[in-house]
């Protein structure tokens, strides 16, 4: 694994990603928020997305959940609560400044003021004190900048490593991710430790939610797809999403958008039927 | 004997009194429900130990009494098989209908467990008193960030009843329609039934 990107590779790699992004965004108003049937709409690169899902769930199984077992098992309560204030105090800096970017001033005025107390009296962050206080975090990552700037998500895509994502939320990506402590640091060991430790304490998270997941979905891959972008959808709305066409009432103001933008009537309301078999069905459920 | 001659009469004092208590909710609205049923959830939890150390079948037996109630289960399964609920016969729509409850119900009994010194506050709610579907929106606070839990509501016949539920963002029942027609296009109606038969008995040897 690679020390997090030094300031340079960032800007290059920002750079690499706003161009990009008017490419994408035709895509991205055509596959947004369609629902096709079984996930062909969304996920063009199922059977890629597949592959990298079971090498990333290989991976997990072997390397990531034993040490983060380990670490949940070893390493008492407080002190990973402590490890965990720590990076929420950098994510509630990163969210101030796309709270910024998305025009939320409260919320942001609220982030500031949280992490300069959780800084300055909580030991860097370690101590949530801020939440004593009753003040919430308002996590916002750039993914979510660009989609409330009007960005759709866009085709699933699986990272190695980085797991779940979509077109847009991975040219955010590099910028979501080097959103870290390990960006203050000037060594490259620290950075590298900091960055391991990060990414041990997000798994250690999820240890509860994971087992629930193995018991409850019927397809691991086709649950997590619906779940993430499901989610990143309504992280976008801040929790309040309106509700999408196939259910009943009014047509939602984005698929309105998109439908006006010339998008194919499949990405209307009733996309599900024709959708299902069109061509490009998933590879696991042969068309009959 | 005392016994048989009792039942009649006991069960008698049982029905008057279930309907005494569906009338008093239908008169309720939407979110008071919300509030209540979920307080109430979350008392029982903290108020038994056994179900805190995942004893699923007291979990089941709780979720059963206090939540089934104020569910339209029906409306939950059909939305998530889709556009093929209607070719399903109904016999297999009644075995649809009892292994989705079965693995929703286990859903929900595995967050149950986590529960400590949680409580429930109510977000304020769109909408007017005439609509036929709402959304009530919660949030369950305690340690750590508050945790989304939305719930979709439909009034039938003067009492409100839940079709959906929102866990973080997702909504439960339209995360499973892609799963569901994924397992239906590749192995039929029964296919499904089966799959769904085989994940519930898997996860319930597990436990006991």
């Amino acid at each position: 694994m690679r020390p997090a990107l030094t300031p340079r590779r960032l800007i290059a790699l920002s750079l690499v990603a706003m161009l990009s992004l008017g490419g994408c965004a035709t895509t991205g108003t055509i596959i947004k928020d369609a629902r096709g049937g079984p996930g062909a709409r969304l996920d063009p690169w199922e059977t890629w997305n597949r592959k990298v899902f079971a090498f990333n769930e290989g991976l997990d199984e072997r390397i990531l959940k034993p040490v983060a077992t380990g670490y949940a098992n070893v390493v008492p309560q407080f002190v990973r609560r402590s490890v965990d204030n720590f990076f929420a105090n950098a994510a509630d800096a990163w969210s101030a400044i796309n709270n910024v970017l998305q025009g939320k001033a409260e919320p942001a005025f609220q982030d500031v003021v949280r992490v300069t107390t959780n800084t300055v009296f909580g030991f860097f962050g370690v101590l949530d004190i801020a939440s004593e206080f009753g003040l919430d975090h308002h996590y916002e990552d750039f993914g979510q900048t660009l989609g409330r700037w009007g960005f759709g998500a866009g085709a699933y895509v699986v990272w190695p490593l980085f797991g779940p994502s979509t077109v847009r939320d991975s040219i955010a990506l590099p910028l979501d991710r080097s959103a870290s402590p390990a960006l203050m640091i000037n060594d490259g060991r620290t950075q590298f430790g900091i960055t391991v430790l990060q990414i041990i304490n997000a798994r250690a998270n999820l240890l509860g939610a994971s087992k629930l997941l193995d018991d409850i979905a019927l397809d691991k891959y086709t649950f997590i797809r619906d779940a993430h972008l499901q989610r990143r959808r309504s992280l976008v709305y801040d929790g309040d999403a309106p509700e999408l066409p196939d259910a009943p009432g009014p047509l939602p103001p984005d698929a309105a958008a998109s439908a006006a933008a010339g998008a194919p009537p499949a990405s209307a309301p009733g996309a599900s039927a024709p959708a299902a078999s069109a061509p490009g069905a998933p590879a696991s459920a042969p068309a009959r | 004997m005392l016994v048989n001659r009792l039942i009649p009469w006991l069960s008698a004092v049982v029905l008057s009194v279930s309907c005494v208590v569906a009338q008093a909710q239908a008169a309720k609205a939407p979110d008071a429900l919300i509030k209540e049923v979920s307080t109430d959830v979350l008392d029982a939890v903290k108020a038994d130990k056994s179900i805190k150390q995942g004893d699923v079948n007291k979990i089941i037996a709780l979720v059963d009494a206090k939540v089934m109630p104020h569910v339209n289960f029906q409306r939950m399964t059909a939305s998530a098989v889709g556009r093929y609920w209607r070719q399903a016969t109904p016999e297999q729509q009644k075995q649809l209908q009892d292994e989705f409850k079965i693995l929703l119900v286990r859903t929900y009994s595995g967050a149950l467990a986590q529960v400590q010194d949680q409580t429930v506050e109510l977000k304020p709610m769109r909408g007017g008193a005439e609509d036929k579907e709402v959304v009530v929106r919660t949030e369950i606070r305690g340690r750590g960030d508050p945790v989304q839990l939305d719930y979709r509501l439909e009034n039938t016949g003067g009492s409100w009843k839940v079709y959906d539920i929102n866990v973080l963002g997702v909504w439960l029942v339209e995360n499973y329609r892609n799963s569901f027609g994924q397992e239906i296009s590749a192995n039929g109606v029964d296919g499904l039934i089966k799959k769904l038969a085989e994940r519930n008995k898997a996860a319930g040897a597990a436990k006991s």
